[in-house]
C-alpha cells in the first residue's frame, strides 16, 4: 500500500486525490443527496472529495490496489461508514493481502475509535480466518483497550468471542481478579468472571467453583457492601436453587455482618430478605439486629422477620418503594 | 438547573425540521451512511409531537426508496451505500408513520431478512455476518411489520435469545455477554412479538430494571454507569413490556428528561447541560410518551412507533 499519500501521516503533504496522478482516470460521484448549498470549510472539502473518488472506485468495482489504500484513506475521515469496510474486504479477499499486516491497521483505528462497530466487526472477520493462532494477541489488544476503559461492550464481547471461538482461557481467571482488584465496582469484570467459571473447559463448571467463589465474593462484599455487582454474583452461584443458600451459613452472615455496621444497605436487606422467603430460620441475633434498626416500625415487630425487614426497605429506598410494597405483598 | 418546566414542543419540531434540511453540515457528513435512522428517530418524534404533516410525505417516501437495493432486498442508510437490516427496520418503520407500506416488495425484503438467520437462531446484520442479538429484534421487527414472521425459524430465534439470558435477569449481545439495557429492548422486544415472554424472569429483570433509576432521577444502562436520556427508553419500554414499570420513580425520571432540553433552540441531550442531538431528542420524547406526557402520543413499546400507526398495521391485516 505504498502509495502517495493519507497512510503515512504527518510527514507527508496531504495531496487531494483530484490532484494524484494515479487517479487521474477516474471520475469522482458525489453523494445523491439532492440540492446542498455550499458553506465552506477546508477540511469537509476535502472529506467530500475523498469520498467522491471512493464512491467512484466502489461503484465501478476496482479491486486493486489503489481501492485498498483509498478505502484506508476513507476510514481515517470516517471510521464509522460500513460501505467503506465491506469494500475493504471485498478488496482485501480479492487480492490475498496479508492479514497480519491488515490486523495491525485496524488495532491502529481501534485504538482511536473504541466504541465503533464496524472495527470490531472487521476484527473479528480477520481473527476468524487467522485461527486460534490469533487468539493471544487478540487478547492482548482487548487488554489494551480494557486498561483505558475497562467497561467497554465491544472490548468485552470480542474478548468473549475470541475465549469461546478461539481458545486462550489460560489465565482469564486471573485477569478478572485483577480488575476487580483495580476497581471492585466493574461489573463487566463481575460478568466476566461468571463466564469464566461457568463456561473456561479447565475449570471444571459452577458447581465445581461455588465454594471458593462464595468465599470471594464475601470477601469483596466485606469491603464494599455497597456494590450492586457482587450480590448479584452471588444469587447465580446458585443459578434459581432455594434450598442451598439458605443452607449456607455464609450467606446469611455475610447480610448480617454488613447491617451491623450498616442498617440501611439496600443489598443486605434484599439478599435477606429473599433468604427468608426462601425458608431461612433466623437467629436470635438476626432478629435482634433487624428489630433494634431505627427504620424497624415498632408495630411490626411482632409480624414476620421478612415483613419487617420489607417495611424497612420501603423506607430506606423511596425510590423504588413501589417495588416493595410489591415485595411484600408476595410474602402472605 | 431550576425548573425543568414543560416540554418544548415547538422547539423541537422546530429543531428537527431544520436539522432534515441541513444536509451540508459537517455532522451531516460524518453520518451520511445512516441517514435513514436519522430519517426514523426525527419523523418519529415529529409524528409523537402530532408534527408529521410538517414534512413533504412523498419527498421522504421517494428518498427512502431511493436507498433500496432491489437486487437484495435491504435498505441501505443511504442512497448508493450498502444495505443492512438496521436500515430495513428504519426504512419499514418510517413508512409504516407514513401508511406507505405499499411501495415496497413485501416478500423480497422479508426474504432478506430471513435469509440472514443463522443455523443456531440467531441473526446476522448484513451478508458479513456480524452477529448480536440487536439483530434478532431487528429481524423480527421488521418480519413482523410486514406481517411475514413465518419465513424464519422463530422458535430457534427465540432459544438464542433465551441463551444471551444471565445470572440478573438481564440479556447481554451473545451468550455471557454483559447485560445492558439496550441489549434488553431488543430480547424483550423480540420476545414480546413473538409472544414468548414466559421465558423471561419479569420479578429478577423488574428488579433489575428499577436499579437502573440513579440519585437524580435518570435511568443508565448499566451499573455504575452515568444516567442518560437514551435509557429512558431502552429501560422503560423494557419494563412496560414485562408489566413492571410502576416499580421507579417516573415524575423523577420525567423531570431528568425535562431538564435535558434545549428550550430555546429546541432538541435533547443525554445529560443535563449537555449538547442535544437528534437521537436522544427521539428517545426523550419516547421516553416521555411512554409515560403518558401530556400533548405526546402514546407508543408501542415493542415496535417503537406510535400506538396508532401500529394499531393501523395489525387491525387492518386482512391479507
Ligand atoms: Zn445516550
Amino acid at each position: 500500500m505504498g502509495s502517495s499519500s493519507g497512510e503515512e501521516e504527518g510527514t507527508n503533504k496531504w495531496v487531494p486525490p483530484s490532484q494524484r496522478p494515479e487517479l487521474a482516470d477516474v471520475v469522482p460521484v458525489g453523494q445523491d443527496d439532492g440540492p446542498c448549498p455550499v458553506v465552506s470549510i477546508s477540511y469537509r472539502d476535502d472529506f467530500r472529495e475523498v469520498m467522491d473518488y471512493f464512491r467512484a472506485l466502489y461503484s465501478a468495482g476496482e479491486r486493486s490496489p489503489r481501492a485498498l489504500h483509498f478505502t484506508a484513506e476513507a476510514i481515517h475521515f470516517n471510521p464509522g461508514n460500513y460501505t467503506v469496510w465491506h469494500f475493504r474486504r471485498l478488496v482485501l479477499e480479492a487480492l490475498d493481502t496479508d492479514l497480519l499486516q491488515e490486523m495491525n491497521f485496524v488495532d491502529q483505528i481501534a485504538e482511536s475509535n473504541p466504541k465503533n462497530y464496524q472495527v470490531w466487526h472487521h476484527k473479528r472477520w480477520l481473527a476468524e480466518k487467522l485461527g486460534p493462532d490469533a487468539a493471544n494477541s487478540e487478547h492482548e489488544f482487548t487488554r489494551k483497550m480494557l486498561a483505558i476503559d475497562a467497561k467497554n461492550y465491544h472490548a468485552w464481547s470480542h474478548r468473549q468471542w475470541v475465549l469461546q471461538a478461539l481458545g486462550g482461557w489460560e489465565s482469564e481467571l486471573q485477569y478478572c481478579n485483577q480488575l476487580l482488584e483495580e476497581d471492585v465496582f466493574n461489573n463487566s469484570a463481575w460478568n466476566q468472571r461468571y463466564l469464566v467459571i461457568t463456561s473456561s473447559p479447565l475449570l471444571g463448571g459452577l458447581v465445581a467453583m461455588r465454594d471458593s467463589e462464595v468465599d470471594y465474593t464475601v470477601e469483596a462484599i466485606m469491603a464494599n457492601p455497597r456494590n450492586e455487582s457482587p450480590w448479584r454474583y452471588l444469587k447465580g452461584l446458585y443459578k434459581g436453587d432455594n434450598y442451598l443458600p439458605v443452607a449456607d451459613r455464609r450467606i446469611s452472615d455475610v447480610c448480617l455482618k454488613v447491617l451491623k455496621d450498616d442498617s440501611t444497605c439496600i443489598f443486605a436487606l434484599s439478599l435477606l430478605v429473599d433468604l427468608l422467603r426462601m425458608g431461612l430460620q433466623p437467629s436470635d441475633e438476626l432478629k435482634g439486629t433487624i428489630e433494634s434498626m431505627e427504620n424497624c416500625d415498632p408495630e411490626t415487630s411482632h409480624v414476620d422477620l421478612a415483613t419487617a425487614v420489607c417495611s424497612i426497605l420501603q423506607k430506606c429506598d423511596p425510590l423504588r418503594i413501589s417495588y416493595w410494597s410489591w415485595y411484600r405483598t408476595t410474602l402472605s | 438547573m431550576g425548573e425543568p418546566g414543560e416540554l418544548a414542543a415547538d422547539e423541537h419540531v422546530r429543531y428537527i425540521v431544520t436539522a432534515e434540511k441541513k444536509k451540508d453540515s459537517f455532522e451531516s457528513l460524518v453520518m451520511e451512511h445512516l441517514r435513514l435512522s436519522g430519517a426514523y428517530w426525527g419523523l418519529t418524534t415529529l409524528d409523537l409531537l402530532h408534527k408529521l404533516q410538517a414534512v413533504d410525505a412523498r419527498e421522504v417516501v421517494d428518498w427512502i426508496m431511493s436507498c433500496y437495493h432491489p437486487e437484495s432486498g435491504g435498505f441501505a442508510g443511504n442512497v448508493g451505500h450498502d444495505p443492512h437490516v438496521l436500515y430495513t427496520l428504519s426504512a419499514v418503520q418510517v413508512l409504516c408513520l407514513f401508511d406507505r407500506l405499499d411501495v415496497l416488495d413485501v416478500d423480497k425484503i422479508a426474504d432478506y431478512v430471513a435469509g440472514l438467520q443463522k443455523e443456531d437462531g440467531s441473526f446476522a446484520g448484513d451478508i458479513w455476518g456480524e452477529v448480536d442479538t440487536r439483530f434478532s429484534y431487528i429481524s423480527i421487527c421488521t418480519l413482523s411489520l410486514l406481517h411475514r414472521l413465518h419465513k424464519i425459524n422463530v422458535e430457534k430465534a427465540v432459544e438464542y435469545i433465551v441463551s444471551c439470558k444471565n445470572l440478573d435477569g438481564g440479556f447481554g449481545a451473545m451468550p455471557g455477554g454483559e447485560s445492558h439495557a439496550g441489549q434488553i429492548f431488543c430480547c424483550v422486544g423480540a420476545l414480546a412479538i413473538t409472544g414468548s415472554l414466559h421465558h423471561v424472569d419479569r420479578d429478577l429483570l423488574g428488579w433489575w430494571l428499577c436499579e437502573r433509576q440513579c440519585r437524580d432521577g435518570g435511568l443508565n444502562g448499566r451499573p455504575e454507569k452515568l444516567a442518560d436520556v437514551c435509557y429512558s427508553w431502552w429501560v422503560l419500554s423494557s419494563l412496560i413490556m414485562i408489566d413492571r414499570v410502576h416499580w421507579i420513580d417516573k415524575e423523577k425520571l420525567a423531570k431528568f428528561i425535562l431538564n435535558c432540553q434545549d428550550k430555546e433552540n429546541g432538541g435533547i441531550s443525554d445529560r443535563p447541560d449537555n449538547a442535544v442531538d437528534i437521537y436522544h431528542t427521539y428517545f426523550g420524547v419516547a421516553g416521555l410518551s411512554l409515560m403518558e406526557y401530556p400533548g405526546v402520543k402514546p407508543m408501542d413499546p415493542a415496535y417503537a412507533l406510535p400506538l396508532d400507526v401500529v394499531n393501523r398495521i395489525f387491525l387492518r391485516k386482512q391479507q
